[in-house]
């Protein structure tokens, strides 16, 4: 009995080995979890894309529940998410905040008069300098953020309705009520 | 003779492959030669966050050279090779280390292929050293031992 089991323990690792190996193939080797979920946003003074004498810091992005989205003008993809951020941001349980990563004030400026603009205010980051502390690779990216300042998740790719759904929704859901539960 | 010739072909092609791995010139003035070649070092050592086949060295991404410039600014402040590379593991995570960190999560990749060995070795000891099964021993009758007497002396 012993023996019969044995000569088939061969055929039972490469089975083994293949249900491994075939799982790996479905599993998309570009979503990285964030090293940053768990810790707070990190620190820093950065001036608002409109206007250049306000400096905001870490501290005017809590209370509240946050996505900070990582956008530019130099990105399309940007472009092709827009839309939805501008129906995100009419969600009054959200604050949408943006995060103008490495690019040109002005430029910046007129994207935000030509389309809509959905954010209370954009951070500018001409250097990149809270985007490297982000751990931001490019962009679109977005952060949620919940009331306590602490980073709960960050998506790198557009958001579209069908992301919202999948990615977003059930976490704010999840966050409005850790709020209302006053934790 | 083919079969070596192709050979030969396939091996050119992989190690002149090698040869021509592009790598972007930045033009970084280092204090001394050890930074510039720590710089070498770290920068072959850590992955590109957005082109995940490749180090920083070997990168023309935005974000890779980015970071080249920010591990230059990190070692012209004089911080330790431990020190930059925990900076890039807070924000890019584990997924930076060409050569991840040994812990819980990476023992399978550290020791696995180790133990994997072993086992083989053991399964081969194992195989080698098992006593033959006893043969049946074959005996012929007297009948049968004529008979073959018969044939072989009548060849």
């Amino acid at each position: 009995m012993m023996g019969q089991l044995i000569r088939f323990l061969p055929l039972m690792l490469v089975i083994a080995l293949g249900v491994v190996l075939y799982r790996g193939l479905s599993l998309n080797p570009q979503a990285m979890p964030s090293a940053l979920v768990g810790k707070t946003m990190p620190d820093f003074a950065l001036q608002t894309l409109i206007n250049s004498d306000k400096v905001v810091t870490q501290a005017d992005l809590l209370g509240d529940i946050v996505l900070v989205n990582v956008w530019a003008t130099w990105c399309p993809t940007c472009k092709y998410e827009h839309p939805y951020l501008v129906d995100v941001a009419k969600d009054p349980q959200v604050k949408l905040y943006g995060l103008n990563y490495k690019d040109e004030r002005v430029a910046a400026q007129q994207w935000l008069q030509h389309y809509e603009d959905p954010y209370v205010f954009s951070i500018f980051d001409e250097e990149g300098s809270l985007g490297l502390d982000l751990g931001v690779y490019g962009a679109p990216e977005t952060f949620v953020i919940d009331h306590h300042g602490i980073i709960r998740k960050r998506f790198a790719g557009a958001i579209d309705t069908q992301v919202w759904r999948r990615e977003f929704a059930p976490l704010i859901a999840q966050l409005i009520e850790e709020k209302k539960q006053g934790k | 003779m083919y079969l070596i010739k192709l050979v030969v072909l396939f091996l050119t092609l992989v190690l002149s492959v090698n040869q021509v791995e592009a790598s972007p010139v930045d033009t970084y003035e280092f204090r001394d030669e050890v930074t510039k070649i720590r710089f070498q070092a770290l920068t072959k050592e850590l992955r590109c966050p957005k082109c995940q086949n490749q180090n920083l060295a070997g990168s023309n991404s935005p974000i890779a050279a980015d970071l080249r410039k920010e591990l230059y600014e990190l070692l012209q402040q004089g911080k330790a090779d431990s020190e930059i590379v925990h900076f890039m593991v807070e924000r890019y995570g584990e997924f930076v280390l060409y050569r991840p960190r040994v812990s819980a999560l990476t023992y399978v990749l550290w020791f696995g292929p180790v133990l994997l060995i072993l086992l083989g070795i053991i399964v081969v000891i194992v195989v080698v050293r098992r006593k033959p099964v006893a043969k049946e021993v074959l005996v012929l009758t007297a009948e049968q031992e004529d008979k073959l007497k018969n044939l072989l002396n009548n060849k």
